[in-house]
């Protein structure tokens, strides 16, 4: 342990703590725009600067460790003047069109500027005027306003390992920019979006579309349907000040519907649905020896994307269910249709997401029309919904709580926990337990699936067998789990899993690139435990005993992985170029 | 591997790899080579390179655009440089770089449409009694004056050079 002073303020803290860090414990938050709690420091900004006492030296304190003795002072005259002047400096070189800006009322910089009273700016303004970026129609590159902080680069290149972001050129002319100069359509982005959630500014931020959405929802000819990704409902409170983790389903649905929406579903239905075809692709491979193992769930558009790009010899692993999603849009626009004499040409369907990678998923295939429409017409973030929400002056705090339409709203606890890292692992073993057995496992949860570390890897015993399964968050960690499977392929030695999930995002989609700003992991721990409560909280938690599944599959599908199920509910991939360009 | 640039020239990316191997810095070595050869990194080079040394073309693309000796479009026939270094600029050599821009309808850095001229600016050439100061390939002029530049662009313009 490490003995110091911070503002006069005795502190004891582990070695190699920063005085960043150790500052927070003391209760004082030295302001930083590049510094994130999930990201290494790299001292780019240059505002979190202290002094040593008696010294004259700043320190950046992002990537200073605090030192036995030290007396740190985090505010004097002389810091927060150097500190203006910086601000001031980013300020001189930025569009400052905060009110037309993505990031309005949210913004690092904004709220810095904010905070230090600038009213006026010391230095010349220096516009950049570099072309924006709209191409992947799921994320928009304003590089005008990147204040260089490096944090989209760190993401993309080590936390997702993707490297379709960098910093081009050097000194003033440094810029991101797609990997060589190219658009992000055509680098090897896979939609992720955890840059545009970790952008200080709006720099990055999701491609909007919810003037789209407006304008079906005031078109007296479309019958506009809506759903709810599980992550949803424990991240949007954070956009009207609930605490982390609250789950607002009820508000959530009365929302919906206050906007317009004719009928409000629930992806977590769909993700019951989606457990059901892929336990029993499990079972069937498993068991039956049936096509390859271990399994792969695909789930996570931007994990599929990842792999049909970087890894397309594992294309045969993947778990050709569709995403929940996608499955409930399909079903809108066929079952629901039929069963309440709708047209389903007039169907708009919406499904709000944690998630950018799903406003490309919804055309990643021809696959994706499987109704003989587009199975989802628009797929809008958290984010966007919030907005679209504070728009149109409902007083959410106070809203009462509502009920989603019957049948493809009902869901168990296992759809809902499909939100978090281990979720759909979680959910498909409960019923591939009872696929097998013909018994439901005994304890309910599967505990160490759960939880933040990168890559879980455990056991579970299903009537003698022991199903090796691997579950790994954020795409660093994918490498690690397919080597392993790779190599034991290739030396046809014994498979490291059978079952492996893979979530692009670090948390799963509670921590997803489209949920509100500001995600630790502590707040994705929050955002989890709110799943999981509700999952506690539900009288079913075994997506096989959901009865209103049971009913779609008699009354229209027949059973998992029949003839219709795999004309509606699954897809196929293939391998695609990293580089277009 | 050979690769085919411009119908011609080509370079061995798989050799160059191979000789660089597990070496610090092979990138910029490599890269120094392929500059060499081409005058360039040619955008098909660079792909290749990425798959051969196992290096997101996001990386490489951050070093040659890091690196002012590194070039992504093929150069001039020849190579103006205009000095902008302390003497050279008081001395009148933003008046020739702006001259030569308007001759030629070419930024700084890029290489004229017939791809005769590559035009850049170059800090201190090393001669700023002579400022101000501008070299075509190695041949350098000194105390330029910009109704001079015609007389001496011409013969390159003409082929004699």
């Amino acid at each position: 342990m490490i003995q110091a002073k911070i503002n006069g303020i005795d502190i004891k803290v582990k070695e190699g703590t920063s005085i960043l860090d150790a500052a927070k414990k003391v209760n004082i938050n030295i302001p930083t725009l590049c510094k994130h709690p999930d990201l290494d420091a790299t001292a780019a900004c240059g505002i979190c600067i202290v002094k040593v006492k008696g010294g004259n030296k700043m320190l950046r304190s992002c990537c200073t460790p605090l030192e036995k003795g030290m007396d740190i002072i985090t505010h004097d005259d002389e810091l927060q003047e150097a500190r203006r002047t910086v601000i001031q400096l980013i300020l001189s070189n930025h569009p400052n069109d905060c009110l037309q800006c993505a990031r309005n009322n949210n913004c690092e910089l904004q709220r810095l500027a904010a905070d230090f009273g600038i009213r006026t700016v010391a230095f010349p303004h220096v516009a950049k005027e570099l072309p924006q970026d709209s191409s992947s129609k799921t994320i928009n590159l304003v590089p005008d306003k990147c204040i260089l902080c490096g944090r989209c680069v760190q993401v993309c290149q080590q936390m997702q390992d993707v490297w379709a972001l960098s910093f081009l050129e050097r000194g003033f002319q440094t810029r991101i920019s797609p990997a060589g100069d190219i658009n992000l359509s055509e680098s090897p982005c896979v939609r992720c979006g955890q840059c545009s959630a970790h952008c200080p500014t709006g720099a990055i931020a999701e491609f909007d579309q919810t003037p789209e959405v407006w304008k079906a929802l005031y078109d007296p000819n479309k019958y506009c349907v809506v759903q709810i990704a599980p992550a949803v409902r424990v991240a949007i409170g954070e956009a009207f000040g609930y605490p982390e983790g609250a789950n607002l389903t009820g508000k959530l649905y009365a929302a919906l519907r206050r906007l317009g929406f004719k009928a409000v579903f629930d992806t977590s239905f769909a993700a019951d649905l989606t457990v059901m075809e892929e336990a029993a692709e499990f079972v069937q491979r498993f068991a039956h020896g049936k096509g390859v193992l271990p399994l792969i769930t695909s789930c996570c558009p931007a994990w599929v994307d990842f792999m049909e790009k970087f890894y397309p010899d594992m294309v045969k692993h993947f778990s050709s269910a569709k995403s929940p999603h996608e499955m409930l849009g399909v079903l809108s626009k066929t079952y629901y249709a039929q069963q309440n004499a709708i047209d389903p040409a007039t169907i708009y369907m919406v499904s709000i997401m944690p998630c950018t990678a799903k406003k490309y998923e919804i055309q990643r295939s021809e696959e994706m029309y499987a109704s003989g429409y587009p199975d989802i017409n628009v797929s809008l973030t958290t984010r966007e919904l919030a907005r679209m929400i504070k728009q149109s002056g409902i007083d959410f705090m106070h809203l009462p709580e509502a009920q989603p339409d019957h049948v493809l709203g009902e869901y168990t606890g296992a759809g809902v926990i499909f939100g978090a890292t281990g979720g759909v692992m979680e959910a498909a073993l409960r019923t591939a337990h009872y696929m097998v057995t013909g018994t439901d496992a005994d304890k309910v949860d599967f505990e160490n699936v759960r939880g933040l570390k990168g890559v879980k890897e455990t056991e579970v015993n299903i009537k003698g067998n022991k199903i090796k399964i691997a579950i790994a968050h954020g795409l660093e960690n994918v490498e690690y789990v397919l080597r392993r499977v790779q190599k034991a392929i290739a030396e046809k030695t014994e498979l490291p899993y059978h079952f492996i999930e893979v979530m692009a995002c670090p948390g799963g989609c509670v921590g997803g690139g489209g949920q509100p700003y500001g995600a630790t992991d502590k707040l994705r721990v929050a955002r989890a435990h709110g799943l999981y409560k509700e999952d506690d909280d539900k009288e079913l938690q075994y997506s096989h005993h959901n009865p209103y599944i049971k009913k779609v599959y008699k009354e229209f599908l027949e059973k998992p992985l029949s003839e219709k199920s795999h004309k509606l509910l699954h897809t196929h991939y293939t391998g695609r170029p990293l580089y277009k360009k | 591997m050979d690769t085919q640039v411009n119908g011609n020239t080509k370079v061995d990316i798989k050799g160059l790899a191979e000789k660089w191997k597990g070496k610090r810095g092979n990138l910029i070595m490599i890269l120094h080579e392929i500059q060499n050869h081409y005058g360039y990194v040619p955008r098909e080079v660079s792909l290749q390179l990425s798959e051969v040394l196992d290096v997101p073309l996001a990386r490489i693309y951050e070093v040659i655009t890091f690196y002012n000796f590194f070039k992504l479009e093929p150069p001039g026939k020849h190579t103006i440089s205009v000095c902008m270094g302390t003497a050279c600029y008081l001395k009148g050599g933003a008046k020739l770089l702006d001259e030569i821009k308007n001759m030629f309808a070419v930024e700084e850095g890029q290489t004229t449409k017939d791809g005769l001229f590559h035009l850049q600016v170059v800090r201190c050439l090393g001669c700023c009694g002579l400022a101000p100061v501008m070299m075509i390939d190695g041949k350098i002029f000194g105390k330029v004056k910009p109704d001079e530049l015609m007389n001496i662009l011409s013969p390159y313009v003409k082929g004699e050079v």
